[in-house]
Formats: C-alpha cells, sequence, structure tokens
C-alpha cells in the first residue's frame, strides 16, 4: 500500500477526531450560553474571556473527581459502558463527505475517510450500536433507576429507529445509492433534499432528537423520576464519558442531516467560487459550509430543548409507533407513486 | 341552588382541532417565543463588580457615626441594647479623660461596643431607640465567615472612619 496514502488517512482521521471532540467540548459550553440567553440570563463568563475556558474547567473538574465504583456493580461492564458509548458516537463521522476533494498538484486528496457504499448502512449500524453503552452502563450499575433507565433508553432507541429507517427509505428512493458521497453530489446547485423530501426531513430530524437523548426526549436521564438515569452511578471522567458522548452524537447527527438533507458542503454559488479560489482553497471554503450548517443544527437542539418540556413515556411510544411510523409509510408509498409517475412521463 | 358568587366558570374541554394535533404549529409558536429571549438583556447583574441598588429603607451592617468634629457620637446610654429584641448588642461605659475631648462628644463613652451578627435581626429598633444618633443600619451585607466569634463585630469593625484623617 501506497506510504502517503497511510499517512493522509491518518492525519485526516486524527483532525477529524480531534475536531469531533473539540466540537462537543465547546458544545457544553454553548449549551450553557444558550440556555442561559434563552432564559435572559448571561451564562458563564468567569473562566477566561466571555467563559471561554470553562469547558477547560469542567473538564479538568471531572478528572480531579474521585472514581466510585459500586460494590455489588459488574465491574468489567461498568467500565466498558462510557467507553462503547464514546467509541459509537465517534466512529460516526468516518463516512461523512467533509468537502469536495482536495487538489494539490496531480494528487487528488479526499476529505472522507472512507467511502464505503453503503455509508447509510453504516451509520445505521452505528447508531443501533450507541445504545449499548447506555444498556451496558445501565444494568452493570447495579441500580434500579439506573436499569429503569437503561430499559426506557433501549425502547426509545429501537422504536425511533424504525421510523427513522423508514424515513431514509424514502430519501434513498429520491438518491438511488446509499454512499454519502454520492448523495451529497447529487444535491449540488439546490438540489437539497429536504426540498424534495420535507415530510422524511421532520421524520428524520424527530428521530434524531430521540436517538440522542436530547429533549424533549431525554426520558432515560429525567432528573425527576430517574435521579441521573442510566449514569447515576456513575462518576469522575466516566460520568464525564457519558454526558460527552452526547454531545459527540448530537455532533454526529447534525453532521449526518446536513449531509443527507441539505447538500453537505454544498452552497449556492459554489461553481464560481471554484473557479477563483482555485482547486486547493474552495474545498475547504466547503467545509466551512458544512460545519456552519452543523453548528445551526446544534444549535437548534439546544433551541428545543428549552422550549418544548419532556414528553411522557407513553406519549413517547404513542408518537413514535402511531404517529412517525406511519407517517414514514406513506411517505415511502407516495415517494414510490411520484416516482413512477415521473420515471414514466 | 343559586351560587354565592358569580365567579363559578365553566371550563369546556373540546377536543383538539387537526393543527393542534400536528403539533408543529405550536411548537414554531414555542420557538419563535424562545427565540426572542434570545435577544432580550440579560437580567443578570455581575455581583462583584456590579451591585444591586438597595431600597431607600434598607438595614446593613450597622456603623457607630462620629460628630462633624470626628468625635463618637455614642454616649454608652445603652438603650440600643435595651431596645434590641434579639439582644444582640453589649457595651462596656467609660468615662472620658480630659485628654481624650477630640475623640468621644459626651463625658460617658462605649469602651467596648460589640454586635452579634449572628443574633442581630437587623429590624433597625436600636436605630431607632439610640437619642444621639450615634448607630444607623446603613452599611452593607454582613459578609460570611468561618467561626461563630467572628461574627461579635467590635467598635474596629463598627465605627465609621473619620470624614478626614489627620
Amino acid at each position: 500500500m501506497d506510504i502517503t496514502f497511510v499517512i493522509e488517512k491518518f492525519v485526516l482521521v486524527a483532525v477529524i477526531f480531534g475536531i469531533s471532540l473539540l466540537i462537543a467540548m465547546y458544545s457544553t459550553y454553548a449549551e450553557r450560553k444558550v440556555a442561559a440567553f434563552l432564559q435572559d440570563r448571561l451564562g458563564p463568563d468567569r473562566a477566561g474571556p466571555a467563559g471561554m475556558f470553562q469547558p477547560l474547567a469542567d473538564g479538568l473538574k471531572m478528572f480531579m473527581k474521585e472514581e466510585i465504583i459500586p460494590t455489588h456493580a459488574n465491574k468489567w461492564l461498568f467500565m466498558v459502558g462510557p467507553g462503547l458509548a464514546m467509541l459509537t458516537a465517534c466512529i460516526g463521522t468516518a463516512v461523512i463527505p467533509w468537502g469536495s476533494p482536495v487538489t494539490i498538484g496531480s494528487k487528488v486528496i479526499s476529505l472522507q475517510v472512507t467511502d464505503i457504499n453503503v455509508g447509510v448502512l453504516y451509520i445505521f449500524g452505528v447508531v443501533s450500536l450507541s445504545v449499548y453503552g447506555v444498556m451496558i452502563g445501565g444494568w452493570a450499575s447495579n441500580n434500579k433507576y439506573s436499569l429503569l433507565s437503561a430499559i426506557r433508553a433501549a425502547s426509545q432507541n429501537i422504536s425511533y429507529e424504525v421510523a427513522m429507517g423508514l424515513s431514509i427509505i424514502a430519501l434513498l428512493l429520491v438518491t438511488n445509492t446509499l454512499s454519502l458521497k454520492e448523495i451529497v453530489e447529487q444535491q449540488h446547485g439546490w438540489h437539497w433534499n429536504v426540498l424534495y423530501q420535507p415530510v422524511g426531513f421532520i421524520l428524520f430530524i424527530v428521530c434524531a432528537f430521540a436517538e440522542t437523548n436530547r429533549a424533549p426526549f431525554d426520558l432515560p436521564e429525567c432528573e425527576t423520576e430517574l435521579i441521573g438515569g442510566y449514569h447515576t452511578e456513575y462518576s469522575s471522567m466516566k460520568l464525564g464519558f457519558y454526558l460527552f458522548a452526547e454531545y459527540i452524537n448530537m455532533f454526529v447527527s447534525s453532521a449526518v442531516m446536513s449531509t443527507l438533507y441539505f447538500g453537505g458542503y454544498n452552497y449556492p454559488g459554489m461553481d464560481y467560487v471554484a473557479t477563483v479560489a482555485g482547486p486547493v482553497i474552495a474545498p475547504l471554503i466547503g467545509t466551512v459550509v458544512l460545519f456552519a450548517k452543523i453548528f445551526a443544527f446544534i444549535f437548534f437542539f439546544m433551541w428545543v430543548r428549552w422550549t418544548i418540556p419532556r414528553f411522557r413515556y407513553d406519549q413517547l411510544m404513542h408518537l413514535g409507533w402511531k404517529v412517525l411510523m406511519p407517517l414514514a409509510i406513506a411517505n415511502v408509498i407516495i415517494t414510490g407513486i411520484v416516482i413512477a409517475i415521473v420515471e414514466k412521463f | 341552588m343559586e351560587p354565592l358568587t358569580n365567579k363559578k366558570k365553566v371550563l369546556i374541554q373540546k377536543p383538539l382541532t387537526f393543527a393542534e394535533r400536528i403539533y408543529l404549529p405550536a411548537l414554531t409558536k414555542g420557538l419563535s417565543i424562545t427565540i426572542s429571549h434570545f435577544f432580550k438583556k440579560e437580567a443578570t447583574i455581575r455581583y462583584p463588580e456590579v451591585e444591586r441598588e438597595m431600597s431607600i429603607n434598607w438595614r446593613g451592617m450597622h456603623s457607630l457615626k462620629r460628630d462633624e468634629d470626628g468625635r463618637e457620637r455614642c454616649t454608652a446610654c445603652g438603650l440600643c441594647a435595651l431596645s434590641c429584641p434579639a439582644e444582640a448588642i453589649t457595651m462596656i461605659a467609660a468615662e472620658r479623660k480630659p485628654e481624650e475631648k477630640n475623640l468621644y462628644r459626651e463625658e460617658k463613652y462605649a469602651s467596648v461596643y460589640e454586635i452579634n451578627m449572628l443574633r442581630c435581626i437587623f429590624c433597625g429598633l436600636c436605630e431607632e431607640a439610640c437619642p444621639k444618633e450615634a448607630i444607623y443600619l446603613d452599611g452593607p451585607i454582613v459578609p460570611s465567615d468561618y467561626l461563630r466569634k467572628d461574627f461579635i463585630y467590635g467598635k474596629d469593625k463598627l465605627v465609621e472612619q473619620p470624614l478626614v484623617q489627620k
């Protein structure tokens, strides 16, 4: 194998990993700031200018805390849980195309770690795996609150994966491919999938909220009923990992939504920019645009959190099975019929 | 039966309309309300740097006043201690010596004047009882401390600084 290829991919993986950790870190800060602004407050502003070092202080605090493993916990699984949550959160970024290929001289560098032809399926696999971190952590804690929360998380994720998968099927009918790279390339020049699949997008974003355990679907960690949820027994950086994994999940699902529905790194007028900026700068501008979309989605996640109260468990199940799923099936059928008619004439 | 008042209101719960049941219009309305708060002015006061303005009848830490010549007004009559419902004030009176005329206004003064800030309820009765206008509760909030003994404030903390340092 070509050694430059290995180096190129290694650097790309390291950069993406670093960026997702950095964004997750500053998402905690942004969450507190957005919450504060939405509630007419100021938010953290003491550590550094405008509180910019707050995440560092929080991280340091997490590391310095005493680590407690309950006596009757399953020690091995108790330690595996947070790691698994973190791992599954991080590996989702591998198939997302972060920009169009950069051309340096005769060399073309792809800004995507791997373009597997079943990219969407891969994302789904990772998303499905993410429930294991919560499940294992909740079960291994040997605490009834944690177990209840883990069960909730599992049933919630499984229920919403159904609707999410069905909303994706409608999207795939439009795109005819599972490769994320091709899906993005098809959306070039205002052919954003959200315009073809508005209902599918709404279904997908609702399911994404549920899959990332964000408000209003944050039942697995609702303090009023379950103390801390599945991480009740966790302390120190293990707790930090769980909280961190949630923010990475948020980042990844924002990236997936931007890629699948909002054109990824495409933006209006990019062909003109490409002729002006050259083959190195233009793809990077696309990357910046993609990140702007991602940040917009992250902001939306936070915005919704401080707007909608938490769903009750039965309401959650009702919404997932009796509303979203029939709607998703109807969406698939209608999309199929429309595509068949369009192709015929 | 005839109702006693006409305040009774019959609540009719209509079934939700379709627009209400799909939840999205209500959702966008809620989101627009929260985003409008994003651009509103914060109610936060950055405490140590900025302090909230207290009301005009605010009662804080006590201060023992001086007269226009910088002499202590207190004459250790004990009316403040007597009026105090929490029994927070104690004092020891002493006689002024001739060379101390520039320090104390009357012949009698308080050599020790102590207020236990943990007992004090900041009712302001000492201020009302004082015939010499020597004590006022016009200070800031009493700061926190670690030991009970540190809350007994003596004259070093209570007597106000002279206007002009000589």
